[in-house]
């Protein structure tokens, strides 16, 4: 089974981030880079996989040499080859861009299963693996929290997230899947597996020739508006949660 | 862009058109106001034709696709469907709810189209050629958005982003269409729906949210939110805290890593206020926090905030409530 997995390096989830003067950017230095938190459970179900089915994990991220971290990890925790698109020579790209090239290294090292996180947590368009499957011409479960592949009958039957509950889904492979939290639980990366990534040389891919053209723009980046901060409503019980009950009357909140 | 319309695509479920569709109505009747374009619908299904109909008395025309295939929905037929006709009218934008549907089948259909996406947008400016705001960062920061040559421009609005109001006074057309589609388009099939715990679980649409967080010690007292929930007619929500614990599956979960939520009123109950959650929260109306803990970094954004234990706050708040439903 050929699986690949498409991670990303976002800025870590907690830290406060500062626009980088008027320009539509963060301020890049010296903050802490982390793989997108639903990577990780992409990464997890391919290694499930592997064990259950054999073959081999490509992990694939499109990013500046600092992600070669992630890649790293991927193989510590048990990739077979991992593959960075180096994105320096590329000045802009949207997500439309990104899936192109992604679609077609993909086609290019051949495929049974894709896994990509449900979305990134910086930009969160949530849509890069959607995208890579109808440039391939194939199946996409969206924000699954189970996976039962059926190697044999070329089909899968996942759970994937809606509003108010899931849907129990059966698709054709080959797929994409992207992951949503609770798929399951990502493990830690061995010590001899860190030993091993330490000493693996990272293979980088220039996509510059390619000529994509991107078709959005960011323009703007702003800090959302501060919430004033509201008060604290003083004294005990009953008094306190009458005065609450009482103001969110008058707010006509209930 | 004038002279072209504005289709919004209408999702619906077994209620009827959904908030967040009705909310993608207005979202186009305002944008065709600002470009001087005419908006209309799209819907597809099988024997909606009532739906279709609610369409036309909001907007001037609604394309329906009626097939049996359309029955159930399919990201495959959708875009197979959406395409031709996309490509028959040339429409100068496209714009759907980014629901779990909506993000499910609009990037199909963008990279069908080689179109710009841009997704989960709060609002639009329209001075200077239209722009688009969202969040990003997990809503710490907000991106102003511009196609560059795109036809069509393709958006999804983040639910309940938009006010809605239905006019019921215009008398559109409905251009019903029959597509020429097959079962072997199909490449995902829904076989089951499977619901959380009936009505509370719907949080995207939820006018009132009650939330808990580590502080509410165990699953089993999540009856007391779920009763404070009950008489504000709002639906339940949790910290990661409370679905790492295992005390409610995952759908609960509000945050960066969970749903984004954006009610009128959000109850946070032993919520700490993490980053990560106020990702999910913050863009609340009215925030009101129940915290022991007078540092609490949730205290900075709530607009009420009561310090004390919860479990003797939140007992007394419903009966407060129940009283002053009967005044
Ligand atoms: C990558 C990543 C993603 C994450 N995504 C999310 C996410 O999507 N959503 C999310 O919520 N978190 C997320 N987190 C976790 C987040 O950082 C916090 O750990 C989590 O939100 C804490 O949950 P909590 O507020 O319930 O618990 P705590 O921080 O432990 O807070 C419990 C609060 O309850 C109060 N309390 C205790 N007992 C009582 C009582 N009897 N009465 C009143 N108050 C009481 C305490 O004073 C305290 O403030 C994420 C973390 C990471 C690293």
């Amino acid at each position: 089974m050929k699986i690949i997995v498409c991670v990303k390096e976002v800025p870590d989830t907690a830290i406060a981030l500062k626009i980088k003067g008027d320009s539509p950017e963060i301020e890049t230095e010296n903050i802490p880079w982390v793989i997108n938190p639903y990577d990780e459970y992409a990464m997890e179900e391919a290694l499930r996989l592997k064990e259950k089915f054999g073959g081999d994990i490509t992990v694939i991220t499109f990013g500046q040499k600092r992600a070669e971290n992630i890649l790293r990890n991927c193989i510590a925790l048990g990739a077979d080859r991992v593959l960075r698109i180096n994105d320096e020579s590329i000045k802009n790209r949207d997500g439309l861009v990104t899936s192109k090239i992604l679609a077609k290294v993909i086609k290019d090292i051949g495929y049974d299963i894709i896994l990509c996180g449900k979305e990134s947590v910086d930009y969160g368009y949530a849509q890069t693996g959607q995208m890579i499957a109808e440039f391939l011409q194939i199946s996409c479960v969206l924000a699954i929290k189970k996976l039962d592949v059926s190697p044999l009958n070329k089909e899968a039957i996942c759970h994937r997230e809606i509003e108010g509950g899931l849907e129990v889904v059966k698709c054709n492979l080959p797929a994409v899947f992207t992951a949503q939290k609770g798929l399951n639980t990502p493990r830690y990366a061995s010590l001899s597996g860190i030993m091993k990534a330490k000493k693996t040389k990272i293979e980088t891919l220039e996509p510059d020739a390619w000529g994509f053209k991107p078709k959005i723009r960011i323009t703007n980046l702003s800090y959302p508006p501060k919430r004033q901060e509201g008060k604290i409503i003083k004294g005990t019980l009953p008094d306190t949660a009458e005065e609450l009950v009482k103001n969110l009357k008058e707010a006509r909140l209930i | 862009m004038s002279g072209k319309e504005i289709w919004v695509i209408a999702e619906y479920g077994e209620e009827g058109i959904k908030k967040s569709a009705w909310e993608a109505v207005s979202a186009v009747r305002l944008l065709s106001e600002n470009l001087k374009t005419e908006p209309a619908a799209v819907i597809l299904g099988n024997g909606i034709g009532r739906f279709a109909e609610e369409l036309s008395k909001e907007l001037n025309r609604v394309y329906f696709f009626e097939h049996p295939l359309l029955s159930k929905y399919n990201a495959n037929t959708y875009v197979r469907c959406l395409y031709y006709l996309i490509k028959e009218k040339n429409p100068a934008i496209i714009l759907a709810a980014a629901t779990f549907r909506g993000k499910d089948y609009i990037p199909r259909l963008s990279a069908r189209l080689d179109c710009g996406l841009i997704s989960d947008c709060i609002g639009f400016e329209a001075d200077n050629g239209v722009s688009f705001k969202r969040y990003v960062y997990g809503g710490r920061l907000i991106a102003t958005v511009k196609f560059e040559e795109s036809e069509p421009c393709i958006i999804t609005i983040r639910p309940r982003s938009f006010a809605y109001k239905k006019t019921g006074t215009v008398n559109g057309e409905i251009l019903r269409i029959v597509p020429n589609i097959e079962q072997q388009d199909i490449m995902v099939t829904i076989q089951e729906i499977i619901k959380e715990t009936g009505k509370r679980s719907d949080l995207s649409e939820a006018d009132v949210i009650v939330s808990g967080g580590r502080g509410m010690k165990g699953a089993e007292n999540f009856k007391l939110l779920e009763e404070l929930a009950d008489v504000l007619g709002g639906a339940v929500g949790a910290s990661r805290a409370v679905v790492d614990a295992g005390w409610l599956p995952h759908t609960f979960q509000i945050g960066q890593t969970g749903r984004v939520v954006s009610p009128m009123l959000y109850i946070a109950c032993g919520i700490s206020g993490a980053p990560q959650h106020l990702a999910g929260m913050s863009t609340s109306k009215c925030i009101v926090a129940i915290n022991k803990d007078p540092n609490a970094p949730i205290f900075k954004i709530a607009d009420y905030g009561i310090v004390d234990d919860l479990f003797k706050v939140v007992p007394v708040l419903i009966e407060e409530i129940k009283k002053s439903k009967k005044n």
